[in-house]
């Protein structure tokens, strides 16, 4: 049996019946007669810290719609989120999803990555400004109220940084799959903790590149390494449309590029396994199971 | 393992002869998305649509059996068919696609399920992702080089092309039939399709291709249980003629053989790729 099948054993997959995590019988007091099977998992504390972003990476978590329920009712408690959650310092947390970079003329912000470093353990860059600075790589100051502000470097410029899931903003279902995967990899059993981490494995490597993204990574990654193959994913993930398809390969309009990103990252010549890949059948179904449980 | 995951494997032709006219093979993918688009299973289907130069496919949305029509056969040079998959949901609105893709662009899109940067609302919606078998492709003006300089057929009298039997061979709208041997095209192969390591699109729902089955049918592998279940209502409705692969010539053999060539053969050139530098090595995407 492949990790990925004994996963959804678990998860229960959308083609197969669906098994809850952790199943446990819980008498219904009120009504004696019906039995209902409630998820008791074992959660992890997660928190969404927001540094100098737009905010579109925190409205990517909500609009997984009811995906964020589900994650909170089973998998996660959301203990520190300025819009979401009443808690004003930075707690301990098992996954600090930051958003945005960090302004170096402002000491809060300072002070605040490098507590979120110390009391997180798994920090992960959620979107595009904190891996790679993205948008805010363009500031030059001079904004109402802090026009001194203007100086921003993404989060592994100041400390290490266990994941990147860039993109601008990250699509719903990215944090969502990496969401599932965070959860096996920290209180799941051996085989999930292995597919987790192979799943999460070229994510954890992305910081170890470095914290610079642009489109031309196409061209000194990609195809001058031989490596093209034109199949034209990097073109459908600019979010600004700086890509289009010339004679077969990506053509960076480099002007319109914002370093978010996001086509490397999407390119399946930037990194694959094929082993992981060939399961994503019983992942996306096991995915599937474990957010509609 | 070369050959994928599958359920099944057999021959097939599309039962309608109107879709088999002008397909390259059997009419499988025509035929199947044009069934899947009738029964509501897709809204449409990216294809490699006619282009601004003759045999440049240009990735294309079909939303209509006339599109899908008009996009048969095969096109031997790049089609980027993943540069519209975030379009087909936004501009196109499409909430179930139907896409058809060589190996490479079938891993590309599993990838984008399992890693979906920069693709909002995409995921989900994949209802049908048909592979296309592939031992290489070619930049259009590779395709051009060869069809022009050395088949000596000028691109707009070009009625077919085909690969097969070790050989290059052009057909024209007159009728007449150029082959050239496969080796001579060899220098004008995309590059990038040597570090590829898949021959026949094990990560669609559905596979094919021409090696394996007589000339007129083609050889699917049904993979997924997407696949199973579209494969399965279709063949019920009578869109395809079904051999048992096991009957006919040269069968599975041959597709199994080409694979592990393909597949040792890249493997080497990864390898080989690994040792240009001395104390560098150029990227390699597998992990
Ligand atoms: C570059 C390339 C190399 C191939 N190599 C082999 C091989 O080595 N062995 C083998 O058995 N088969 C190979 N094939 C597949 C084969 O040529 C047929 O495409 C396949 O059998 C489907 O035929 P059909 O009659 O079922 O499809 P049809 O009904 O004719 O439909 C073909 C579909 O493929 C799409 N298409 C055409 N060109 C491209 C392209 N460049 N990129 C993406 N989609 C495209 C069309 O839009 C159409 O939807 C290759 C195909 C390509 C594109
Ligand atoms: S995603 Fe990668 S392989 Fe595909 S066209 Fe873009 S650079 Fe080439
Ligand atoms: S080209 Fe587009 S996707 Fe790539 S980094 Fe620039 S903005 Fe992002």
């Amino acid at each position: 049996m492949g990790l990925g099948e004994r996963l959804s054993k678990v998860f229960g997959s959308s083609q197969e019946s669906k098994t809850p995590v952790n199943p446990t019988k819980v008498e219904n007091s009120e009504n004696k007669t019906k039995t209902e099977e409630k998820l008791v998992a074992d959660k992890i504390t997660i928190g969404h810290v927001h540094m100098s972003g737009c905010s579109g990476c925190v409205v990517s978590i909500a609009d997984t719609f009811e995906g964020l329920f589900t994650l909170l009712d089973n998998y996660a408690d959301l203990v520190y989120c300025l819009t979401l959650a009443d808690v004003r310092d930075i707690p301990k947390m098992d996954v600090a999803l930051v958003e945005g970079s960090v302004c170096i003329n402002d000491h809060h912000s300072i002070e605040d990555i490098r507590k979120t470093r110390e009391n997180a353990t798994i920090v992960v860059a959620l979107g595009g400004c904190a891996s790679y600075g993205n948008i805010t790589r363009f500031c030059r100051g001079g904004q109402w109220n802090q026009p001194g502000h203007e100086a921003f470097v993404p989060i592994g410029d100041l400390i290490n940084v266990d994941v990147y899931l860039p993109g601008c903003a990250p699509t719903p279902e990215a944090i969502r799959n990496v969401c599932v995967m965070a959860y096996l990899l920290l209180k799941g059993n051996d085989d999930q903790k292995a597919l987790a981490t192979k799943y999460l494995e070229p994510l954890m490597k992305l910081p170890t590149l470095g914290t610079e993204a642009c489109g031309c990574d196409l061209m000194t990654k990609i195809i001058n390494h031989g490596l093209c193959m034109g199949c034209g994913t990097c073109c459908a993930s600019c979010p600004v449309r700086a890509i289009t398809m010339q004679s077969g390969k990506p053509n960076i309009e480099r002007d319109m590029c914002i370093k978010c990103g996001a086509c490397y990252t999407a390119c399946p010549r930037s990194f694959i396994s094929l082993e992981l890949t060939a399961q994503f059948e019983t992942i996306l179904g096991a995915i599937d199971g474990a957010m509609n449980p | 393992m070369v050959l994928g995951n599958y359920k099944a494997v057999c021959a097939a032709r599309a039962a309608d002869a109107n879709i088999r006219n002008g397909a390259q093979d059997g009419g499988i993918v025509t035929a199947m998305f044009a069934y899947a688009l009738e029964a509501g299973i897709i809204d449409g289907a990216i294809v490699a649509g006619p282009g601004e130069k003759p045999w440049q496919p240009e990735p294309t949305i079909a939303t209509t059996v006339d599109e899908l029509l008009a996009a048969r056969g095969t096109k031997y040079n790049i089609c980027p068919n993943m540069a519209m998959i975030k379009e087909a949901t936004r501009s196109y609105g499409l909430d179930k696609i139907g896409i058809v893709g060589t190996p490479c662009q079938m891993q590309a899109l599993r990838k984008a399920q399992l890693y979906p940067i920069g693709v909002r609302s995409v995921p989900d919606k994949i209802a049908l992702a048909i592979g296309i078998f592939c031992m290489e492709n070619f930049p259009y003006d590779g395709m051009k080089a060869i069809v022009e300089d050395h088949c000596n057929v000028p691109m707009q009298s070009l009625a077919k092309v085909d690969i097969g039997k070790g050989k290059f061979w052009a057909y024209t709208n007159r009728g007449a039939v150029t082959q050239i041997p496969l080796k001579e095209t060899h220098k004008y192969e995309q590059p990038g399709c040597h570090v590829c390591l898949d021959y026949v699109a094990n990560l669609a729902d559905v596979s094919t291709g021409s090696v394996g089955s007589p000339d007129g049918w083609s050889t699917v592998f049904v993979r997924t249980a997407k696949g199973e279940t579209i494969w399965g209502q279709a063949a019920k409705a009578g869109v395809f003629e079904v051999q048992d692969i096991g009957s006919v010539q040269p069968g599975l053999a041959l597709v199994e053989k080409l694979a592990n060539q393909k597949i040792s053969g890249n493997q080497k050139y990864i390898e080989q790729r690994a040792g240009y530098g001395i104390g560098k090595t150029l990227n390699n995407p597998y992990i």
